[in-house]
């Protein structure tokens, strides 16, 4: 593993049965960097996904990620508190429903606080202006952070979860097909936001996405899967615009086509 | 006795509980689970606090049983009978000459001594139920100390009441290190737990949980720092006794909506007032 790299993942496999999920997965990350993982549907993205975040583990090869004091860290080998706290702080996971991250009987302002109360923040007074400087951040008005989330649209909602995430300044975010779901005009102003965000904090990214026009727009690099087998990765406008593999090449005509 | 054993448990079954308390006294708030036994009461009757005083209780105890703060409450008369019947033991309605104190909803208003045992009757062990159904994740949380969803809920309360809306069973920080629901007693009560000088233990029948506070254990009930936890009472001073102090129950006192406020700690207030304390109502 490179000096620098944030996350470097050698040898992943994982099999469900029959299905080979994961068939030797490389892949590394660096600070900063967005990585998008593409694919069809089944491809494996989203077990990649859980595997790189340790929320599921590999039946062989390792994951490891530097910590923020600069120590390597095994995460499938760490203990369960210490993967936990990681993921309360310096990680992030951005579910595809935000409904599966938010707390939908809590206000906006208690939804985006839990994880400064979880990391011990006691001041009510600064929570909650740390809450409302970070729904301003996702353009969500300051007056609705005494609201519920069932009061909001999908697009707010999806923009909820992500400051409920950002709001400990993870170094690392995790997402699962962020703009899934959503309108195509929404999904348009959602990814501005997350790009706009992730270029101004400086996180890194792995991010899912079957949508090249995702990869594209949000994406430094691109790992392009097939049936658990990365089968080309590269810079993002190279794998896009001049596709060497087969099956990115069908991956790409039939978003051209679309 | 014939045909009883000492305070009705068997031999095998106090030890198992004894095992457990000694377990949960190592371990300041941790909840032990045990084998609860049926007993000759419902559940909801105190059947968890039975139990300990049960297994703790030896020949030459002095037992008080309180309910609500008052010794005359069918539970707490009922519980004080069983005891003096399956273990011949004195009983008592003053708390400075109790040995072991079993209490539901209030803590004595007399400060505990070294050589005192308070037992709480806890229908509700688990301080995260009303926010994580899932036992599995509650004990997670436990394990890794994981308290943010507490203080979410206080959050939430601070915002839309301006104040943390729970009067009873307010939760606690033991020790720095496990949340811990006091049973129902008023929030009024919960600094009294905080440095105790006499061992407090908890039984909850039901749920098949016990758990302690061993003497002289931080007991902090959780808050913000702009938002410190306070204790309230009713403004008035008891009517019989005068005290400005002590926890006040309101009581109709005729059907002409007449009301009073009076100590609930029925013991306090009768030895203040035979000390010669006395309040509006007796010195009209
Ligand atoms: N828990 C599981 N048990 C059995 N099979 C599973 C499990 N999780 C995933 N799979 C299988 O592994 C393969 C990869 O699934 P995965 O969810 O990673 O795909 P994906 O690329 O995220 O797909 P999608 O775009 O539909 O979300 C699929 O064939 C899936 O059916
Ligand atoms: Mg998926």
């Amino acid at each position: 593993m490179n000096d620098d790299t944030l996350l470097s993942a050698r040898g992943l496999n994982l099999r469900f049965g029959a299905v080979t999920a994961l068939d030797q997965v490389d892949c590394d990350l660096w600070p900063g960097e967005v990585l998008a993982i593409v694919g069809e549907s089944g491809s494996g993205k989203t077990t990649l996904l859980n595997v790189l975040s340790g929320r599921m583990a590999p039946q062989s090869g390792v994951v490891w990620y530097r910590d923020p004091n600069g120590h390597l860290v095994d995460v499938h080998a760490m203990p369960a508190p210490a993967l936990r706290a990681l993921h309360r702080s310096d990680w992030g996971f951005v579910h595809q429903n935000p409904r599966d991250n938010l707390r939908m009987g809590v206000t906006a302002g208690g939804n985006v606080g839990e994880r400064l109360m979880a990391q011990g923040s006691r001041h009510y007074g600064n929570i909650r202006a740390e809450a409302i400087a970070w729904l301003e951040q996702v353009e969500i008005d300051a007056d609705r952070v005494d609201h519920l989330p069932r009061t909001f649209s999908g697009g707010m909602l999806q923009r909820l979860q992500i400051a409920r995430t950002l709001v400990t300044h993870p170094r690392l975010v995790f997402m699962d097909e962020p703009t899934g779901g959503l309108d195509v005009s929404v999904q348009a102003r959602l990814l501005d936001l997350i790009r706009s965000l992730v270029r101004r904090l400086g996180i890194a990214v792995v991010l899912v996405t079957h949508d090249l026009a995702v990869a594209r727009l949000l994406a430094h690099r691109v790992m392009v899967m097939q049936r658990g087998v990365v089968v080309e990765s590269g810079l993002t406008d190279q794998v896009l615009d001049d596709p060497q593999h087969p099956y990115t090449q069908l991956l790409v005509s039939s978003v051209l086509s679309a | 006795m014939n045909g009883y054993n000492f305070a009705y448990l068997d031999e095998q079954t106090k030890r198992m509980i004894r095992r457990s308390l000694l377990k949960a006294v190592a371990i300041p708030g941790h909840q032990i689970p045990f084998g609860s036994r049926e007993m000759p009461l419902p559940y909801g009757w105190g059947t968890g606090g039975i139990q300990v005083t049960a297994a703790v209780l030896g020949a030459d105890d002095t037992l008080k049983v309180i309910d609500q703060g008052a010794d005359d409450t069918t539970n707490a008369v009922s519980i004080r009978r069983f005891f003096a019947r399956t273990a011949g033991v004195a009983t008592t309605t003053h708390t400075a000459e109790a040995t072991i104190i079993q209490t539901r909803h209030r803590i004595p208003e007399e400060p505990l001594r070294e050589d005192q045992i308070i037992v709480y009757q806890v229908p509700q062990p688990e301080p995260l139920s009303k926010l994580e159904p899932s036992r599995a994740e509650t004990k997670r949380m436990h394990g890794l100390s994981e308290y943010g969803l507490m203080h979410v809920k206080l959050y939430e309360d601070i915002t839309r009441y301006g104040h943390v809306s729970i009067s009873y069973d307010y939760p606690v920080m033991v020790n720095g290190r496990y949340l811990m629901a006091p049973s129902p007693i008023p929030a009024f009560d919960n600094p009294k737990m905080d440095m105790m000088p006499a061992l407090q233990l908890f039984g909850a029948g039901r749920e098949k949980r016990l758990y302690a506070v061993p003497p002289y254990t931080k007991v902090a009930s959780l808050d913000f720092d702009d938002h410190p936890f306070r204790t309230t009472r009713a403004p008035q001073v008891c009517g019989l006794c005068g005290s400005g102090v002590s926890y006040l129950d309101e009581v109709v006192t005729d059907d002409k909506g007449g009301r009073l406020f009076v100590c609930s700690d029925t013991d306090y207030c009768e030895t203040r007032r035979a000390e010669g304390h006395a309040g509006t109502e007796l010195a009209a």
